[in-house]
């Protein structure tokens, strides 16, 4: 489903990311775990172009995106993107929050728009909060508001960077039990995470990152039980 | 002198009206179009496009850093070079928006700024263009930061227009200059003239300061 080729991506002088190929397919679920600064974040990031890579090349269900005319802003509709700080429009109300772009952009009409969002409400127990205004929510609600604002898109692809990172402890169970519903579903995902139970649990492959490249990736069994390479096994040895 | 002081008001009320009227417009003027110039310039500095960004870096250093008085001589002047006939106001006023739009402009574009960049992103993610996530997203969160500082700009303005009586134009520091010709008195009229700028400007920065208060609470 996204193919990336030889992605490369540079700060300035600083290589991130180091010529990076690989592929998640549909229905599979992918956790990118790794040190603090191994790039997982930045190819995340690659993949709707929210970062451009400096080389290399995306392909959405088999279309290069980053060839030059392509309008980016189609993909990004089929892929929702979950960020560490949630980043819900605080200028909206909840609802507004989960509506705005589909109605925006003629996805579907207003009264669509509305039914849709509070089956989605309903789906993360937030129903009775379509009224308010974010800032009322707590951390934990914020990310669930922020997970199915992404969902109301349609999205055949679920990008979440560190969705549970800045939340506290006890709002961790919460969002990843909602990540864990969605994955039910059969959505295909990339999750960058630092929760290694949670990227056991749920993935059905793990790529280890170091240093700008995929240092090793294959099923969480694999990865956690018979790591091979030795920048993992340390790591594994510190977070476990 | 307090004599002198009542005599000025009593014969002149009119003409300090309408010095209000005239200050007032010139202030509204200069806001009301140089927001609508200042976003667009405020917009060609934030963009990627490196010709756009340094014309009105330039546009904005140029106005900011040489004085008002200076450029409403230059407008004032200028036209007629050209052969096109405006009348005294209308030169002042175009100096005015010219001023205060690289002034606005600056108000904007740190407005905008002030909002988080994961807003945008997370705008851009849901597949809004860099127009849409402007309008729908960061722009109503930069209102916030961006109205007191108009305002405030306005309250500025107000001041500032004392300038343009150098040409005339019927505002409140003309209305002194009219009955300075006419009575020979100076201080009576300034104190009457100083009172109502004081007037105008105290109340104004007090609304402000009530409008930031509500819009902090939101």
């Amino acid at each position: 489903m996204i193919r990336f080729e030889h992605i490369s991506k540079n700060f300035g002088h600083l290589e991130v990311l180091k010529d990076i190929t690989q592929h998640v397919n549909e229905n599979e679920i992918v956790s990118l775990i790794g040190p603090s600064g191994s790039g997982k974040s930045t190819l995340l990031r690659c993949m709707n172009l929210l970062e451009v890579p400096t080389s290399g090349h995306i392909y959405l269900n088999g279309e290069d995106i980053t060839a030059k005319g392509v309008n980016i802003n189609l993909h990004r509709q089929k892929m929702g993107m979950v960020f560490q700080h949630f980043n819900v429009f605080p200028n909206m109300s909840v609802e507004e929050n989960i509506t705005m772009a589909p109605i925006l952009l003629n996805k579907m009409g207003k009264e669509e728009a509305h039914i849709k969002a509070m089956n989605l409400l309903d789906r993360v127990g937030l129903r009775d909060k379509a009224d308010v205004k974010p800032t009322k929510l707590s951390g934990g609600q914020k990310q669930r508001l922020a997970i199915v604002r992404a969902l109301a898109m349609e999205p055949e692809v679920m990008l979440f960077d560190e969705p549970t990172s800045a939340l506290d402890p006890e709002m961790v169970g919460e969002v990843l039990s909602v990540i864990r519903g969605l994955a039910k579903t059969g959505m295909t995902m990339m999750i960058v995470t630092h929760e290694m139970g949670f990227a056991r649990e749920i993935s059905d492959r793990v790529f280890f990152m170091n240093d700008g490249i995929i240092a090793e990736e294959g099923t969480p069994d694999k990865i956690f039980e018979a790591p091979e390479n030795a920048r993992l096994k340390d790591f594994l040895g510190k977070v476990l | 002198m307090l004599e002198n002081i009542k005599m000025v008001v009593s014969n002149y009320s009119s003409l300090f009206g309408q010095g209000i009227l005239y200050t007032l417009l010139l202030a509204v003027i200069a806001v009301t179009c140089g927001t609508i110039f200042g976003t667009f310039v405020a917009l060609m500095k934030m963009s990627k496009n490196k010709v756009l960004s340094t014309i009105a870096t330039a546009y904005i250093e140029l106005f900011r850093n040489t004085p008002l008085l200076l450029q409403l001589y230059i407008f004032y002047f200028i036209f007629p070079e050209f052969g096109i006939n405006l009348s005294p106001f209308a030169a002042v006023s175009v100096g005015l928006v010219m001023n205060t739009t690289a002034y606005i402009s600056e108000i904007i574009r740190s407005g905008i700024q002030s909002v988080d960049k994961g807003q945008t992103e997370a705008a851009r993610s849901l597949g809004l263009n860099q127009a849409q996530a402007l309008m729908k997203v960061v722009l109503p969160q930069a209102m916030k930061n961006i109205l007191p500082a108009l305002a405030n700009e306005f309250v500025t303005d107000i001041k500032e227009t004392s300038l343009a009586s150098t040409f005339f134009v019927g505002d409140l520091m003309t209305t002194y200059r009219t009955i300075n010709g006419a009575t020979y008195l100076s201080l009576e009229p300034l104190f009457v003239v100083g009172v109502i700028y004081f007037a105008l400007s105290f109340t104004l920065s007090k609304l402000v300061a009530v409008l930031e208060r509500r819009m902090g609470k939101e």
